[in-house]
């Protein structure tokens, strides 16, 4: 069956997340659909009386009872607009004929939406509209899914009275720019609709109507094609056009969808529901779902069109193995390659001893894979080898918020944000990383929020349309915890501690002890100048402006964690937010902003190699012995090795097999020639992955993954919310990826019998006190933000409302550490690095689908001034140098970055940007220092001698043995 | 070996402004919590071979005292 979600035309009256009712379930911090004491209007419609909330239009009420007045212009994500009159309706006592869209509902109303001359006055629109467009109804792209032939249908649309040798469009040429969407002019009945989405939903502004009467029409900014303008490819310009004018390529291509299932989106941490429209086995459209919680129906470039990875001619479905890396492939059958991978294990294990093998689980597979692979490994392996990528992004956030806090996730859920006033975003990109949040955030600095951005580049969100940071603390990489403490200092020296907040909720012997720590003049703003390079002035007025703004949230990201004092940075934002009282409530606290987007989930589910479910520390008995009850087995109580030390170990011969699902460490790690010289040390090294990645170039098994699309799960996103993901298409290799682990446990020796990865979720609630009423039941009806359990049923969408989860907040001293990373003679700028929209992490996905029309390589950011100094031009190829390598790549000359700093991302192999990063990391979890590397550029012509190598190697160890003919 | 001895101190710096009867045991219940058993042994092992040469005294203090 095809979801289609019903349309009220004008959006809900916004009412606020809190009302003053105890009786309300906002009380409990989950939003109702109307609050409790909100004032409510009854009115008659056609003759029947209905109750809406006050600010409801006319349109909307009547839609609640059932009743769909004819219309064009309103659709309800958008404001109403009020231009198309197909809308109209006579109210009893008022003259004229009222437009229902704009017009708000009073008591006692009686409104008429068919008359005899209402259907002449609708008619009479339509009349207009079709006399300037194309009557190719059966061979439209839209045939079938088209507001205008609704609405000539709905009206009563016979005759054209006008003829169509008139004055018309027909002639104007189609714009076919963006890869993913076609914008045909002649079909436009210029409601404005795509220029309303892209402001109020997305946030671009780049599109606007010109000209003016019959002249006007849509264009993209400056009348450029779509790709050359200021668009984003986000799509919500074409989910919101009522007719063909802009279509999706996908479905002039296939046709209209005949049936969907609701599923969640695998790129990032926003986690966005869309809706998987299908043609039989085939994936036509992808489409934000309404409903959904994260996103409300909107979505990003990658969601919405970046799905064509799921069927691209690289995607591996036969299982291989070979002896030596340097061996070509060889295709078998799953069951000899499950046998080889579990015979080698035993092998390993029998003559390096237990602890010698490991593996890594995937932030990209779905909670109970992760719970699986981390299961197989502490109980068949009998190991606590096992970790994350996490551990490369956000493992500081969750010992520096648990350290705090209590708990090791961010504190709000998405919609928090429309309460904040003011908003503070750390090391974090939104409107590129996190898109559907970004556009969120940007919604309401237009309505007047405040911003402050700490970031060493000037991000998008600095100077955007209608937005304008009121701050931005431009810092060196590297001193985000100095930038913290001036902020300490300010708000413990200038009165503006929330005293009474610390006293009730917060242990005041920490919180002494860190108000002396704060005020100790070498953390003023004064004294940190010199090596921040941001202006005192500045730190001052935008420390006041957070601890006296109102509401005021930090979002941050891997900008803060990245660092050698990522953990304590964490701690910092902890400590200014538990000091000037903005955790516990609406509208503030402290979020991770999460690159991949099962992070949070694969670290809930026991990734670390210290921790079981629900981050318990596994020498802790009591939980350790629950869980050797449940799996029936004894478990080590030692921690186990993280991903670098298993590379270490590696290289000292004390580990020497890995079990990898989804993870791609020999690029996305830091230091890859170390990453490399671990991994060609292992005996076995089993990768499970949808494509050949570059780490499987030193792999010993392949075993084909699933994509989101073939498999059944959930996904646990930035805000805790655990969404459904549900197949949509069978598993190209035969099997899903849980399935794929129980298969391999079964080879080991300990048998795993899941029919339905339900059962499995069913096993993490028994063993988890905060998921322990989270059934895929549950979730069937509605997405809940863990904890869930018998104290928060619905979930808990802020945390911390009555008090620190782990009792009393504490406060921690963060004294700043300068990073023994250091520019100097050889290596004088700073490298950091980042993602940008169109791509996702090592883009192993985004690659393989036409988002490289925006991004078909990294390039460096690098100032103007630094630029000069070294003769190099926007465009030039440069060598970039640190202690541990050199590779190259292309400049951008750009002055969104300071003097002395360099920028790139990380998402095409052949730059390898991570072979110039170092392996120094944070003090408290080893997450790489991403974020500052010292670095040399200068102009070249040739690749690395890095890269060449590479390459030829790379070639030699991806071949794939050609197969006889079946 | 470089490598952990660098981890250790800098687990050790992040306590420089606690006090010694404090930071000593911080020091040793986080290593204690989140280094696999080789890796201690590895420590311990520098620490009798080499007098810990290279790690910082609260650090040396807090590995001697830690529990195995
Ligand atoms: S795709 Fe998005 S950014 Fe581009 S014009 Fe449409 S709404 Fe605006
Ligand atoms: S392109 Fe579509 S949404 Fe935009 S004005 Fe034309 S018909 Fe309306
Ligand atoms: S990539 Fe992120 S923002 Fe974009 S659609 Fe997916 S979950 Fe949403
Ligand atoms: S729908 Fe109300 S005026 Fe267009």
């Amino acid at each position: 069956m095809l979801i289609k979600e019903i349309d009220y035309g004008t959006p809900a009256p916004e009412q606020p997340r809190m009302c003053g009712s105890s009786k309300c379930s906002c009380a409990a911090g989950v939003t109702p659909e109307v609050h409790a004491d909100t004032p409510m209007v009854t009115l008659e419609i056609d003759g029947n009386s209905v109750t809406v909330p006050q600010g409801t239009s006319i349109m909307r009420a009547a839609m609640q009872m059932g009743t769909q007045i004819p219309k064009l212009c309103a659709t309800d994500s958008l404001e109403a607009f009020g231009s198309c009159r197909l809308c109209v309706v006579e109210i009893e006592g008022r003259r004229g004929t009222p437009a229902s869209c704009t017009t708000p509902v009073e008591a006692g109303l009686k409104v008429w939406t068919q008359t005899g001359k209402l259907a002449k006055l609708r008619r009479n629109v339509m009349e207009l509209y079709i006399s300037d467009h194309p009557l190719d109804c059966l061979t439209c792209a839209a045939n079938g899914d088209c507001e205008l032939q609704d609405m000539a249908g709905a009206v009563g649309l016979r005759e054209v009275r006008y003829g169509f040798d008139g004055a018309n469009h027909f002639d104007k040429a189609k714009d076919q720019s963006n890869p993913y969407f076609t914008f045909d002019p002649t079909k436009c009945i210029v409601c404005s609709r795509c220029v309303r989405a892209c402001e109020e939903v997305q946030g671009t502004f780049a599109l606007t109507i010109d000209g003016r009467g019959f002249a006007s029409m849509v264009s993209p900014s400056e009348a450029q094609p779509f790709l050359e303008s200021e668009c984003v490819s986000c799509g919500a310009c074409v989910q919101a056009c009522p007719t063909a004018t802009l279509m999706e390529n996908s479905i002039i291509e296939a046709g209209q969808p005949e049936h969907s299932v609701v599923t969640t989106c695998a790129y990032c941490g926003v986690g966005c529901s869309f809706k998987a429209e299908m043609r039989g086995d085939e994936v036509v459209r992808m489409m934000p779902y309404k409903d959904g919680k994260a996103n409300h129906g909107h979505s990003c470039v990658k969601g919405r069109f970046a799905w064509g990875y799921t069927t691209h001619k690289d995607r591996i479905t036969k299982p291989m193995i070979r002896a030596k890396i340097t061996d070509p492939w060889k295709e078998v059958s799953w069951e000899e390659a499950i046998n080889h991978a579990a015979s080698e294990f035993k092998r390993i294990q029998k003559k390096y001893g237990r602890t010698s093998v490991g593996g890594i689980t995937s932030s990209r597979c779905t909670n109970e894979e992760t719970y699986l692979v981390q299961k197989l490994i502490r109980a068949a392996f009998g190991t606590n080898n096992v970790d994350t990528c996490a551990r490369v992004c956000h493992s500081p956030t969750g010992y520096g918020l648990a350290t705090t806090l209590g708990t090791s996730a961010g504190t709000q859920d998405f919609d928090s944000v429309e309460e904040a006033d003011v908003i503070m975003v750390m090391g974090a990109n939104p409107t590129d990383a996190h898109p559907v949040f970004g556009s969120r955030m940007k919604r309401r600095l237009r309505e007047g929020a405040k911003l402050i951005v700490i970031d060493p580049r000037r991000i998008d969100l600095v100077k955007n349309p209608h937005i304008a940071a009121d701050y931005h603390l431009a810092l060196r990489p590297g001193t985000n915890t100095a930038m913290l403490n001036a902020f300490a200092h300010v708000i413990v020296t200038e009165g503006l501690v929330d005293e009474d907040y610390v006293r009730e909720r917060c242990d005041l012997a920490e919180f002494d002890r860190w108000r002396a720590f704060a005020a100790d003049p070498k953390n003023s703003p004064e004294a940190v100048e010199g090596f921040t390079g941001v202006k005192a002035a500045d730190v001052r007025a935008a420390a006041r402006l957070y601890a006296t703004g109102g509401n005021a949230a930090i979002y941050y990201g891997l900008g803060v964690t990245e660092h050698s004092q990522g953990s304590t940075t964490v701690m910092g934002m902890a400590n200014i937010a538990m000091a000037t009282g903005n955790i516990g409530h609406n509208g503030a606290g402290i979020n991770p902003l999460r690159g991949q987007n099962n992070v949070q989930g694969s670290c809930d589910m026991g990734s670390f190699p210290h921790e079981l479910t629900g981050y318990r520390h596994l020498s802790t008995d009591a939980v350790r012995q629950q869980f050797e009850k449940d799996w029936g087995v004894t478990l080590d109580p030692e921690p186990g090795l993280r991903i670098p030390n298993m590379l270490d170990a590696a290289i000292d011969g004390t580990f020497m097999g890995i079990y990898i699902q989804g993870e791609d460490i020999a690029q996305s790690d830091p230091n890859i020639q170390h990453v490399i010289a671990g991994l060609s040390a292992m005996e076995c090294v089993v990768i499970q992955d949808i494509f050949l990645n570059e780490t499987a170039n030193y792999a010993h098994v392949f075993l084909p993954g699933s994509t989101f699309l073939e498999k059944d799960g959930t996904f646990t996103n930035a805000e805790r919310r655990i969404n459904l993901v549900r197949r949509a298409v069978k598993p190209k290799a035969g099997y899903a990826d849980w399935e794929v682990t129980m298969l391999l446990s079964n080879a080991l020796g300990y048998p795993m019998n899941y029919t339905h990865p339900s059962e499995i979720m069913d096993e993490i609630a028994r063993l988890t006190p905060t998921f322990q009423n989270v059934s895929f039941e549950l979730l069937e009806k509605s997405p809940v933000q863990w904890p869930c359990n018998d104290k928060a049923p619905e979930g808990t969408p802020i945390m911390h409302m009555n008090g620190f989860v782990r009792g009393k907040g504490r406060f921690m001293i963060t004294e700043y550490i300068p990073t023994e990373e250091k520019v100097g003679p050889r290596f004088p700028l700073l490298l950091t690095t980042g993602r940008i929209l169109a791509h996702y992490n090592v883009g192993a996905q985004t690659r393989r689908t036409d988002n490289v029309a925006w991004h078909p390589e990294d390039v460096l950011e690098m100032h103007p001034h630094d630029a000069e100094d070294r003769g190099i031009h926007d465009g030039d190829t440069v060598s970039i140098a640190s202690r541990v390598g050199e590779t190259t790549l292309r400049v951008k000359v750009s002055d969104r970055m300071q003097p002395g700093v360099v920028y790139t991302t990380f998402h095409h192999f052949g730059t390898g940007a991570n072979v110039i990063t170092t392996d120094y990391s944070d003090w408290a979890t080893n997450c790489p220092e991403y974020k500052v590397t010292a670095v040399q550029v200068r102009p070249t012509n040739r690749p690395s001698e890095w890269q060449s190598q590479y390459y030829k190697q790379r070639e030699a160890t991806r071949r794939i043995e050609a197969t006889a003919a079946e | 070996m470089e490598t952990l001895i660098r981890m250790a101190n800098q687990i050790g710096d992040f306590f420089n402004s606690y006090s010694e009867v404090e930071a000593v045991p911080e020091i040793a219940i986080h290593i204690r919590k989140f280094w696999d058993p080789r890796m201690r042994k590895a420590i311990m092992a520098h620490i009798a071979d080499h007098q810990g040469e290279g790690l910082k005294p609260r650090v040396l203090q807090a590995l001697k005292s830690m529990p195995s």
